[in-house]
């Protein structure tokens, strides 16, 4: 159990492509952290730093109160599950779990007492003596969480541990992993691409894009009050819609030919106007008229795309199967609207 | 029902392609048969009326003279030295060969040197330069270095292994880099990880270059004819002719013996490729990670 604590850490390769920039934040004990962003945006260069795969070229970085920058990944108290589990193919399952005891001299005894604790915690109880070779999918990601269990690690590192499972696997595996990392206690970090992973997993999100965190929040935060445009169309399904407008400073946006009243603010010129599908409403009249072009059936509700004054936009509906017109009108409550610079993309 | 079996059309092809087989198997074992039967003559027999096809009655006798019988000059060779010899110089052979080609390959994969592809490349090329080439320059060393007529002489200017190197190497590519990184975080240093995971995950590969090598080494002719000259080091291959011709125009050839000692010959690297065949193939074609 350990708090974590990075100082302005950053990565740059020797041909001088920055993977990350420089970075500062800390976790606190017990906590799970996500770190999301689509590929290459240096997520995994991030965890892989604080894994000791990765060199660090400046900053530092504390697991507990040590600092870690020139300690071995061995020695330095993490234990990390990846993505293609990374298995030792010839050994069984319970030899799996059990190496990296083995090779830090603990005793026979020990080893075997932890290995059956989990197995027992992970229902493999029964596929000890099997290779990975004879498990299923979700069977060897239990076996890659066995192995990080055993070592009863300040840190546990996730690197995307679910890609390679069937979608109602991932589902179930989602639950397992967090039920696990809070029984345990253990501080967790975990990347994924799949942002539905990192709301639902998540005490905390780190956004990533480009090598920068672009926002860190709860996932209700980073959901409300998204601080970026990249941000706002990256999480979220269907992402946020934005328009491109401009205010006059006294409440107006100017869309196209139409006019949205907006919360009054100082600010005048360009902008992002941002509002989620799920809080549009379709109203009988009088709102601002939306041109439906293709409907998404989901069951209970359905998505609407279509276009305001000529820009993409989404209403995500219930589904009450009456027909639709080809022009709708659309309640833009002004609560729900986010306003984001129309130059930086930076919440307003 | 019967109607439409006896009017089904018969087919040619399977008859021609068993012929075909057939031919190619008889091609390959009949001459191994011609030698079995003829190596069951008398001696006298076989100079006179040359190969034979019938069964004699001198086989037990000559598989024992082919083992067993002292032969050469000096009378300090016999059969079943020979081939502790042969064997000698092929598992050592393949087991040096191994070592070496899976240790340079380990070395080019996995630690960042400054001219790994070059030294690479290096090694390859020398697969331009078989023994042959570089007959004389070898004997002066391994003679200046007094290893005539010891095993090492015999094993050691053979075992640098570019093949094995190569294969090693591919192989070792294929491993995905997740396992060197989960086995870093458990603690496995280089040795470690080369004993505990790479070894054991090379199994079938090395049970493929054991069978090549072995074979190869087993069948090695110019190096141990030119490096041993007492007869006591004489391996199977170099041996048999030696048998032939010895006490040459004193007394009748035995050819019977030397046939037999050809077929002795061939038999350990026929079982080792007869037990091995299945690890030979899954060796070369996929592998278990």
């Amino acid at each position: 159990m350990a708090t974590v604590s990075v100082t302005n850490i950053s990565k740059t390769y020797p041909n001088g492509a920055q993977a990350v920039h420089p970075a500062s934040f800390s976790i606190a004990d017990g906590e799970l952290i996500v770190l999301v962003g689509p590929s290459g945006c240096g997520k995994s260069t991030l965890l892989r730093m604080v894994a000791g795969l990765e060199d660090i070229t400046e900053g530092e970085l504390r697991i507990g109160d040590r600092v870690v920058n020139e300690v071995e990944p061995a020695e330095r108290d993490i234990a990390m599950v990846f993505q293609n589990y990374a298995l030792y193919p010839h050994m069984t399952v319970a030899k799996n779990m059990a190496y990296g005891l083995k090779n830090r001299g603990t005793s026979k005894g020990d080893i075997d007492a932890k290995v059956r604790e989990a197995a027992e915690m992970l229902d493999l109880n029964a596929y000890l003596d099997r290779r990975p070779s004879q498990l299923s999918g979700g069977q060897r990601q239990r076996v890659a969480m066995g192995r990080a269990i055993v070592r009863d690690p300040a840190l546990f590192l996730f690197d995307e541990p679910l890609s390679n499972l069937d979608a109602k696997l991932r589902n179930q595996m989602r639950i397992e992993i967090r039920a696990l990392q809070r029984r345990l206690g253990t501080t967790a970090m975990y990347v994924t691409h799949d942002q539905v992973e990192a709301m639902t997993m998540a005490d905390r999100i780190f956004v990533l894009n480009a090598g920068r965190i672009e926002q860190i929040g709860t996932p209700s935060e980073i959901y409300r009050k998204p601080a970026s445009t990249f941000v706002a169309s990256f999480m979220g399904a269907p992402p946020m819609n934005l328009l491109t407008a401009t205010t006059d400073g006294s409440g107006n946006a100017q869309v196209g030919d139409l006019s949205i009243p907006v919360a009054a603010g100082s600010h005048a010129g360009a902008v992002h106007l941002g509002i989620r599908p799920e809080e549009v409403t379709v109203t009988a009249g009088g709102g601002v008229p939306f041109q439906l072009g293709l409907i998404e059936e989901l069951g209970a509700s359905r998505l609407l795309h279509g276009k305001i004054a000529g820009q993409d936009f989404t209403v995500n509906a219930p589904n009450d199967d009456a027909g639709l017109a080809d022009t709708l009108s659309l309640d833009l409550p002004t609560s729900s609207l986010h306003l984001f610079d129309g130059a930086t993309g930076q919440r307003l | 029902m019967a109607d439409t079996q006896t009017k089904r059309a018969f087919k040619w092809e399977p008859v021609i392609d068993h012929g075909i087989l057939i031919l190619g198997a008889l091609m390959m074992i009949l001459p191994i048969v011609i030698a079995l039967t003829t190596a069951s003559q008398p001696d006298v027999q076989i100079i006179k009326e040359g190969l034979s096809f019938q069964i004699g009655d001198q086989l037990d006798d000559n598989i024992s003279s082919a083992l067993f019988t002292q032969g050469g000059f000096s009378g300090e060779i016999t059969g079943m030295l020979m081939l502790q010899n042969s064997m000698i110089l092929g598992i050592g052979f393949a087991v040096g060969k191994i070592i070496i080609g899976m240790m340079a390959a380990y070395a080019i994969v996995y630690f960042r040197l400054r001219f790994a592809t070059f030294a690479f490349w290096i090694i390859f090329t020398t697969l331009l330069l078989p023994l042959e080439v570089r007959i004389m320059p070898s004997y002066e060393v391994v003679q200046g270095m007094g290893l005539t007529n010891t095993y090492t002489g015999l094993i050691l200017p053979l075992i640098a292994s570019a093949t094995a190197t190569f294969f090693f190497r591919q192989f070792f590519l294929s491993v995905p880099e997740e396992l060197v990184e989960a086995a870093r975080i458990d603690g496995a240093g280089p040795v470690k990880f080369f004993i505990d995971i790479l070894v054991p995950l090379s199994r079938t590969m090395i049970a493929a270059m054991f069978i090549i090598m072995f074979v190869f080494g087993w069948n090695q002719y110019l190096w141990p004819t030119l490096i041993t000259t007492e007869e006591h080091m004489y391996t199977l291959v170099r041996g048999i002719r030696q048998i032939i011709q010895d006490q040459d125009g004193a007394t009748i050839p035995q050819f019977g013996r030397g046939i037999m000692l050809a077929m002795l010959a061939i038999l350990p690297p026929v079982l080792i490729v007869v037990f091995f065949q299945s690890w030979f193939v899954k060796g070369l074609t996929e592998s278990d990670k």
